[in-house]
């Protein structure tokens, strides 16, 4: 089961992070700073698995983004590594050539797209096609719910 | 009310969005802590106002904040408020927000309940799976509790969408509220063979990670797995099953057999990596690990997979370019290495190619496999190697890392692949060389071991060590170097021990008494004064049988010049050693100008070797009877008492009497036993070298001395001599241990029975003694003590007394039948094939507990007529249990379901066999025509215990309860509302009183064991619903004043609403 999963940039700016296991804030940030100190230390060059306390990291670094997972000793790396490329490739397929700005200014969306991917740390749908179906219908409910509300009409003018 | 919300509106108009605030502090870089704090009050501001658009933007911007690490805790409220806005939209931003924020200890979480309940029944699916991404954040005990039943109720929910979600969180409610896993298994393996691949691989997920964690329980799951390895394409879900099945395997080895073909298939076809490394490592796991700590056979054993087929795998992955590959073929390898050092080793030039690696952490794992491959032949070429990657080798921490290891790899197991010291000694030396090492101290610390416990090495040992000291000023040329002049510790101790052995003593003398000496850290200066002293006294010696007296003389003199440095020191130890000896050799000169022969006598001072002692020894000396180290030696003094007498009687009186009679006490023949034990123990434990008789009349002088364990190192059994390869003496002391355990484990046999696997029993065979045998840590222990032995046979009628005297008192405790066999029947078991149920061996009694505990009666959704009842046969006791057939006595109502062509009266064959301590679960169904009444069916369970043959029979009941036939199916207010209002529903009620717990609870209750779901909850009233399997609705209004529930219900049936109005009623009396 993964534990969680971390986005952040090369300049050490956290993006984006999800825990999925009960862990105190306090904890979560020394983690976090940890990891990244860790990570953005080693080079280009290396291999994307490291040893961590207890757990196995595992990273992949897209553009000037770097997604970094953390798993359990049984579980399996390789697939970790599928599983970061496939969240990217459902955030570039949503946001159409994804970029860190994406990422950073709609940073819900991609919160939603990730629910959507992984649960409780496990993979909840191993179909690109029905995980943006999904995202795209919820997208589509949010919509009808927001059209009706123009301004003018919650004043009572319309 | 108008105006408030155009109000609202226009203030909306003006606030900070998410991307203003985003883009705000991306423009004030240099003070963003300031920006934020006023964002942060605007945020508080906008919280304040009713319109839940501009609460829900707050905390859409509130989550943000934290995630850059911000504290929002206090905004938890306004988060649930948004949580709970009916628009979708809104609903989205309060579940993101509280699964970012919340956790188990955030208060809050209590005030959700309804909410999400509410959301989980909504027919709006994207409601639902909102609800659920978020609860699977921040599920508490309490939650998991509560929601359950409602989960439990969506797996079987018409979309997918939120099937597969709820599957998932099942998980996690099991985590928290364990007791939700029984009633939800049936449920959740059923999702096994959903339509849905979604929801299948979910349940996968979900079991996979529940049998890692206990994986007896899902034992009875293979087949199930097995169909879906050899039927699925989808590798997300192949690498669980694969992963389950690691877990599954040791405790069932035969499951091995059969997976050989599927996973040989996979590893040969598949062109993922990512699956084919989960095949090669689940096929290597180490058992030895947990669960099961007495199986230290690998997988591959089970599986009989030839070794070299994942090795020839692992080598392409290695090969590969890709450094990932390269990486975790390397892990894996170390795994297999473990266990199958042969196999790996052939493969020693990929590794160490792989130290070549621009990539640090793949030549840290490659280093870490060496370790593991060194043996006698190679060890020399290995650490060659490695010495050469030493000298290329950039960045300090590698360098420090490459030579750790290789002292490491040369020190394992007490330098067991050393053949040759000299070489090992010459390699140390060339560590010496390392420039900015830290390790100065371990590279001592092994010259100082090697040369005291080798003793045939010293002279090589010594003569190196000179040449270092000689050059010492390379060592300390620079502060960089400050670490590696540690070593000069090892050398002075060893130059000035074993002196004897100097060629030229004269020289190394001088080169310890040089000025620069005073640079070094104190520690080794206080040994290179004592260690010139040593010198001193061999030099002495040899210049003295000279008739030129001149020399040893002028050897006084040079002493007398260069102490005084020493004197100066700011070190105590040092200085206190320096000023001892600076009077001694002033002494000594004195005496050699009245030409008084002194040689001798000076060497007197450092005659006897100094012996290793280990640095435990000081627990290893008893405690002498009648001293109690905790008592006082002298009374604490009284307040009153006055100053002065203290010191007296200190000093003069009281410890000279308490201490030496005591010693006294301890009697011959005590003293003698605990020499046996500890000669004993030293003869088994490779550090301490068997004492000569001789040496130890020295100690004996002077009472309870002797029992400290000091080590001599004149020895009969020397550490290593060149040539004598060393590791002969452990396998003898290893002999010898081994010895001792086995007659340790005869004596034992009587009260324990030895594991009897017949498929592995072959294997150990086959060697004179298996691992499991000798080794202490392997020790087989799925026995308990309580077990009788079983393994020979002419014990067996004696036992059999014993057994059924046990049983006797079992049967009264627990009202439990059962049965005991002895565990012949190897043959049979060995044949038989893994093609069925799997039969376990082992065998042991059985328990049917015939409580309602023990079996779950749940009605089939499709089919009015039938239930399904599950039966969780649990064998508590130690025979095996096979051929058990359930058979129920029909009723007019209700019939078992038996296969065409057999007879009413015939029973059904359960299909698995029953080991001890193990339970499984069967499923029966039944037909049932009219279920508007209770019923109890008879039943009986017949069984043959293993080589007995005997049948027994067991009698039961099944209880039809009413309950049995509801289904919980959710039901929205409104389609409630009219149901009620319909007024085809016939009225009951029910008053419950003193009931004391919490109404969340008592709804808990009601909808866990009476299969409700809530449909509405206002303070401490609730509706609830239920339907039949025959479609009667049944709806409750439960209240709760006090201490008194009162339950108004309403059902198309009354005499079934009454009859689960009392199964509510005894329910609650139960509690």
């Amino acid at each position: 089961m993964m534990h969680f999963m971390l986005l952040f940039s090369r300049q050490g700016k956290l993006r984006l992070q999800k825990w999925y296991t009960a862990t105190a804030e306090r904890d979560k940030k020394k983690m976090v700073r940890e990891l990244m100190q860790i990570v953005l230390a080693r080079k280009p060059k290396m291999c994307s698995f490291l040893e961590w306390r207890d757990l196995k990291i595992v990273y992949k670094r897209y553009a000037s983004l770097y997604f970094c997972c953390a798993i359990e000793e049984q579980d399996n790396e390789l697939i970790t590594l599928e599983v970061i490329h496939r969240f990217v490739e459902l955030l570039d397929k949503y946001f159409g050539s994804v970029c860190e700005l994406d990422i950073i200014f709609n940073f819900e969306k991609a919160y939603f797209i990730l629910d959507e991917f992984l649960m409780g740390g496990e993979i909840q749908d191993t179909s690109k096609k029905s995980v943006l179906k999904a995202i795209e219908q919820a997208d589509l409910l949010q919509e009808e719910d927001e059209s009706p509300r123009s301004v003018l009409e919650e004043m009572g003018l319309a | 009310m108008a105006l408030k919300i155009v109000k609202g509106s226009i203030d909306r108009m003006f606030d900070k969005n998410l991307q203003d605030l985003v883009r705000g502090i991306r423009n004030h870089k240099e003070d963003e802590a300031k920006y934020i704090s006023t964002c942060i009050d605007e945020i508080k501001q906008e919280l304040k106002q009713d319109n839940i658009a501009v609460k829900a933007n707050a905390v859409c911007k509130l989550t943000y904040l934290q995630m850059l690490g911000y504290d929002v805790s206090w905004a938890a409220f306004n988060i649930v408020e948004v949580m709970s806005s009916s628009k979708f939209t809104y609903k989205r931003i309060g579940y993101l927000a509280a699964s970012q924020c919340f956790h188990e200890s955030t208060d809050v979480i209590m005030l959700t309940t309804n909410q999400i309940r509410k959301d989980l029944s909504s027919p709006n699916q994207y409601d639902t799976g909102v609800a659920l991404t978020g609860l699977s954040c921040f599920v508490t005990p309490d939650l998991a509790r509560d929601l359950a039943n409602d989960i439990m109720t969506l797996m079987s929910h018409t979309k997918p969408y939120i099937r597969k979600k709820a599957v998932l969180i099942m998980y996690k409610v099991f985590l928290k509220y364990p007791e939700s896993l029984r009633p939800a298994f049936p449920r959740l393996k059923e999702k096994l063979e959903d339509p849905d691949p979604g929801v299948q691989s979910a349940a996968v997920n979900v079991i996979c990670e529940l049998a890692r964690r206990n994986p007896k329980n899902y034992l009875s799951l293979a087949p199930l797995f097995f169909k879906l390895m050899t039927s699925s394409t989808n590798n997300w879900v192949l690498i669980k099953i694969i992963k389950l099945f690691g877990a599954l395997t040791p405790l069932e080895p035969r499951l091995g057999k059969k997976l050989i073909e599927p996973l040989t298939n996979l590893i040969h076809s598949t062109s993922a990596m990512s699956l084919l490394y989960e095949c090669v490592n689940t096929v290597y796991i180490d058992v030895n690990t947990p669960p099961l700590p007495s199986l230290s056979l690998s997988l591959c054993l089970y599986l009989s997979l030839p070794p070299q087929l994942c090795v020839q795998k692992l080598r392409i992955l290695i090969e590969d370019s890709d450094q990932n590959l390269k990486y975790l073929g390397l892990l894996a390898m170390s795994k297999i290495l473990k266990t199958h050092p042969k196999s790996v080793q052939s493969h020693k030039d990929l590794i160490l190619q792989c130290l070549d690696d621009k990539d640090e952490s793949i030549r840290l794992r490659a280093l870490d496999l060496l370790y593991g491959m060194v043996s006698k032949k190679n060890l020399m070429e290995i650490v060659k190697k490695l010495m050469l990657h030493v000298d290329k080798a950039e960045g300090t921490t590698y360098r420090d890392e490459l030579l750790t290891k290789i002292i490491d790899i040369c020190s394992q197991s007490n330098y067991q692949y050393i053949t040759n010291f000299e070489w090992y000694i010459s390699i140390l030396v060339e560590l010496t060389r390392l420039e900015g090492t830290r390790h100065g101290h371990l590279i001592a610390s092994q010259m100082l071991d090697v040369a005291i416990r080798v003793k045939a090495i010293r002279g090589f040992a010594v003569a190196q060590m000179a040449t270092l000291l000689d050059n010492a000023h390379l060592l300390t040329g620079n502060m960089q170097r400050m670490g590696i002049c540690e070593v000069l510790y090892a050398a002075a101790w060893i130059c000035g021990e074993f002196s004897e052995h100097l060629e030229n003593p004269m020289q190394t003398l001088e080169a310890m008494l040089r000025p620069k000496v005073a640079t070094l850290p104190g520690h080794i200066q206080a040994v290179y004064v004592q260690n010139a002293a040593k010198l001193f006294a061999t030099v002495l010696k040899s210049q003295e049988g000279n008739t030129d007296s001149t020399a040893a003389q002028e050897t006084s003199q040079l002493m007398i010049d260069r102490l005084p440095l020493f004197v100066q020191s700011a070190n105590l130890e040092v200085q206190e050693r320096a000023s001892c000896i600076l009077q001694l050799v002033k002494y000594i000169q004195k005496l050699q100008q009245k030409d008084v022969e002194v040689a001798e006598e000076v060497s007197a001072l450092f005659a006897g070797e100094l012996n290793p002692v280990a640095p435990k020894a000081q627990k290893k000396v008893p405690v002498p009877e009648g001293l109690d180290l905790d008592s006082w030696i002298n009374e604490p003094p009284s307040e009153s008492e006055s100053e002065d007498e203290q010191p007296k009687a200190i000093f003069a009186k009281e410890e000279p009497k308490h201490s030496r009679p005591r010693r006294e006490e301890v009697d011959e023949k005590e003293l003698a036993k605990r020499r046996e034990a500890r000669k004993q123990e030293q003869a088994n434990n490779p550090f301490y070298i068997k004492a000569s008789p001789s040496s130890q009349k020295v100690y004996q002088e002077a009472p309870g001395v002797e029992h400290i364990p000091v080590v001599q190192i004149d020895l009969s059994v020397p550490l290593k001599v060149p040539g004598l390869p060393m590791s002969d003496q452990y396998v003898k002391l290893e002999e010898e241990r081994r010895q001792k355990e086995r007659a340790e484990k005869k004596k034992k046999e009587k009260k324990k029975r030895k594991e009897k696997r017949s498929g592995r029993g072959k294997k150990h065979d086959s060697g004179p003694e298996s691992e499991e045998d000798i080794t202490p840590a392997h020790q087989v222990d799925i026995v308990t003590e309580e077990m009788p032995e079983k393994s020979s046979k002419h014990k067996k009628k004696k036992q059999k007394k014993e057994k059924e005297e046990k049983e006797k008192k079992k049967k009264k405790k627990h009202h439990h039948h059962h049965h005991h066999s002895d565990g012949g029947g190897e043959e049979a078991v060995q044949n038989g094939t893994v093609e069925e149920e799997e039969p376990l061996p082992v065998s042991v009694f059985f328990c049917f507990l015939p409580l309602t505990k023990v079996y779950d009666i749940q009605g089939n959704l499709q089919d009015g007529s039938q239930v399904v009842v599950s039966v969780i046969f649990e064998n508590k006791c130690d025979s095996f249990l096979k051929s058990m057939e359930f058979n129920v006595l029909d009723s007019l109502n209700s019939k078992l379901q038996r296969p065409e062509g057999s007879g009413p009266h015939d029973g059904l064959t359960v299909p698995f066999q029953l080991p001890p301590g193990v339970s499984n679960e069967a499923r029966f169904v039944f037909t049932v025509q009219s279920i508007i009444m209770p019923q109890k069916l008879k039943g009986t369970l017949t069984f043959i215990v293993k080589d007995s043959s005997t049948h027994e029979k067991l009698d039961f009941k099944l209880h039809f309860t009413c309950t049995s036939y509801l289904i919980t199916t959710p039901c929205y207010s409104d389609a409630f509302a009219k149901l009620l209002e319909s007024g085809d529903l016939k009225c009951s009620s029910v008053r419950l009183e003193g009931v004391n717990m919490p109404f969340h609870h008592l709804l808990a209750r009601i909808c866990f064991h009476h299969h409700f779901s809530v449909v509405e909850r206002i303070d401490s009233c609730a509706s609830m619903y239920s339907r039949s399997i025959q479609g009667h609705h049944v709806c409750l209004l439960v209240k709760v004043s006090a201490q008194t529930v009162s339950i108004d219900a309403k059902c198309d049936e009354p005499t079934l609403l009454g009859n689960v109005l009392d199964e509510i009623k005894q329910t609650f009396s139960q509690c």
